[in-house]
């Protein structure tokens, strides 16, 4: 049973990198502002609650992996290593520059922490499986976490990579999938329509759970109950809402990747401040 | 001439190397039979992954293996291998440079039957355009096993395409496969002929027939077409007054394609083409056949030779 000490802390982090994610986005330059922010709470949990890492050692051959096969929410993952102190925090205002090492989707070759490159959806599923093949091979007991859009299950490699992993019990693969049900143009229903998600992964063989993915407690929770649960991959379906914690962006499918004008700047950075100082 | 097959020598390569490289992971995509890690799979059972008819996933599965210490060695056809997978190589595997072995089996024309949709002319050019790849083309059996040995040595991605039929042996069982070295196979003073896979073998032929002719040819196998140095291509031609590149692939962004851009800002003979020209393939009774239809001979190269020399 996961302490409310630990909630509380959790939540003050996925507060804190949201105040990043906003940081990198900035005024007047792209970013993707609404997929970084729905996913922030689980990237939260999974680097400060769930995974084995060592900070201090960020390359330990026992840690276990994070791949963000939603690369474009680059920008959650890059908060939670600035957090961690991985990334400096100078680096958070030279997002997608030149100078910088932060670039718009994930890059192993520049950015401390990445594990591989992403953004070409459809494939981070695939590399996770990847990972966790090699992992197993050599009787490691690394587990292997990865984010997917929603979205991004209408990648046909995706059902490839589903059938894979289920086909080689890759129990050591947790995949979520960050169902905020918003694509870059609209809502997924009145495109290429995948839902209901829960069956069909259900019926390639995964086990299933669906959640909340903005409750700290019920990630936590499901993450460890993942743990007891062998013989085949998991997922879970967490429901999230795109832009989550930018009262202005959410729900709406405008905010995929903008630019934020200054006023929006300054009532994101309000807002979250006004949550940040109820918890001091 | 002996000629061997080369599939069967990559096969049988990949299970010699198993034993030495405990790390080395083979891939394939219900193709095993045929590109022949079935070999490998008998003997390293825990170690062949069937990825089935989902080569995508396959690919970036691979990039997965590599970033957990893995050598993974995936394959399919050719055109399969690259093209479909053309996505999964440069973004799952060339940006971050992973050492992933991709082999094309049943490249170019060489699987004559199946026509167009299975043959494999444009993959060298696919394979070449991405940066941190480094592509191959052996001629023969010989090449093929000191390339693979030299395939896992060499850390980052590397395509490999490989003939399906037996092929006449060229190259000595020898010494060690160096990348980006070019191979002279024979010394002349009036044309160079570059050429790599089966076009080694009839530019083999045709400097024979040159030579009673009275035209000698300096024949040289360039099977790295990448990475492919000016100053290594400088070395074979000097003094001679044209030169020939010959290739079972498409004449665009090929073998030809690529001493061109070497050659681009020296001062060079002219240059003739030896290939597909821009045309997809079909299907044939058999291969030689095949390579006769879109001019892949040793009469071509002759008859270039002689074009060549009479100012044509």
């Amino acid at each position: 049973m996961v302490s409310e000490e630990t909630i509380r802390r959790l939540e003050k982090i996925a507060l804190k990198m949201r105040l990043d994610i906003l940081e990198m986005v900035g005024v007047g330059k792209a970013g993707h502002l609404g997929g970084s922010s729905s996913c922030a709470d689980i990237v939260a949990t999974l680097y400060f609650y769930k995974m084995r890492i060592d900070p201090d050692n960020p390359k330990s051959e026992n840690r276990d992996r994070f791949l963000l096969s939603k690369g474009h929410g680059a920008l959650a993952q890059y908060s939670a290593l600035v957090e961690l102190g991985y990334i400096p925090r100078e680096e958070m205002k030279k997002t997608k520059t030149l100078e910088g090492i932060l670039q718009g989707h994930p890059d192993m070759k520049k950015t401390p922490g990445i594990e591989a490159n992403t953004g070409s959806l459809g494939q981070g599923l695939s590399i996770a499986v990847g990972m966790a093949l090699g992992l197993r091979l050599d009787k490691k007991d690394s587990k292997v976490y990865v984010i997917v859009g929603d979205g991004e299950l209408a990648e046909g490699q995706i059902w490839e990579t589903i059938m894979c992993a289920s086909y080689y019990k890759l129990d050591n693969l947790v995949a979520i999938v960050d169902n905020n049900r918003l694509q870059a143009t609209g809502p997924i229903e009145e495109r290429l329509n995948i839902f209901p998600i829960a069956p069909k992964w259900e019926a390639f063989g995964w086990y299933v759970r669906e959640i909340d993915g903005h409750n700290i407690k019920e990630i936590v929770e499901t993450l460890d109950e993942l743990d007891n649960i062998y013989g085949k991959p998991k997922v879970i379906i967490a429901k999230t809402i795109k832009g989550k914690g930018f009262s202005f962006a959410e729900n709406n499918p405008a905010f995929h990747n903008i630019q934020l004008t200054e006023e929006q700047y300054l009532q994101a950075k309000r807002e979250l401040e006004e949550q940040m100082a109820r918890w001091s | 001439m002996v000629a061997e097959n080369l599939r069967e020598a990559y096969g049988k390569t990949l299970v010699e190397l198993g034993a030495i490289y405990k790390d080395i992971v083979v891939l394939d995509a219900d193709l095993s039979k045929s590109t022949r890690t079935v070999l490998f799979q008998e003997a390293y059972p825990e170690r062949f992954f069937e990825m089935s008819i989902a080569e995508q996933n396959m690919v970036s599965v691979a990039a997965g293996l590599a970033l957990v210490g893995k050598i993974p060695f995936v394959h399919s056809f050719a055109v399969f291998a690259t093209g479909r997978t053309y996505d999964q190589i440069r973004q799952s595997v060339c940006i971050a440079g992973l050492n992933v072995k991709i082999c094309g089996s049943s490249c170019g024309l060489s699987d004559f039957g199946d026509g167009a949709t299975h043959q494999s002319i444009e993959d060298v050019a696919l394979m070449r355009v991405l940066p941190n790849m480094v592509v191959l083309v052996p001629a023969d059996a010989n090449e093929t096993k000191k390339m693979v040995r030299a395939m896992v040595k060499h850390y980052g991605p590397m395509y490999i395409r490989i003939n399906r039929n037996d092929l006449p042996v060229y190259t000595s069982e020898d010494g060690e496969y160096e990348i980006g070295k070019l191979y002279q196979l024979k010394d002349g003073e009036d044309i160079t002929i570059f050429a790599n896979g089966v076009m080694v073998s009839k530019a083999m032929n045709a400097s024979e027939v040159l030579e009673r002719k009275g035209i000698y040819t300096r024949v040289v196998n360039v099977s790295t077409v990448k990475p492919l140095e000016k100053e290594e291509l400088l070395k074979y031609i000097k003094g001679v007054k044209g030169i020939i590149v010959a290739e079972e692939h498409s004449i665009i962004g090929g073998l030809g394609s690529t001493i061109v851009e070497q050659l681009s800002d020296v001062k060079h003979p002219p240059v003739k083409f030896i290939g597909i020209r821009d045309k997809f393939g079909t299907s044939a009774s058999n291969y030689e056949e095949l390579l006769a239809h879109y001019g892949l001979t040793s009469e071509s190269i002759v008859d270039t030779a002689i074009n060549l020399l009479d100012g044509g």
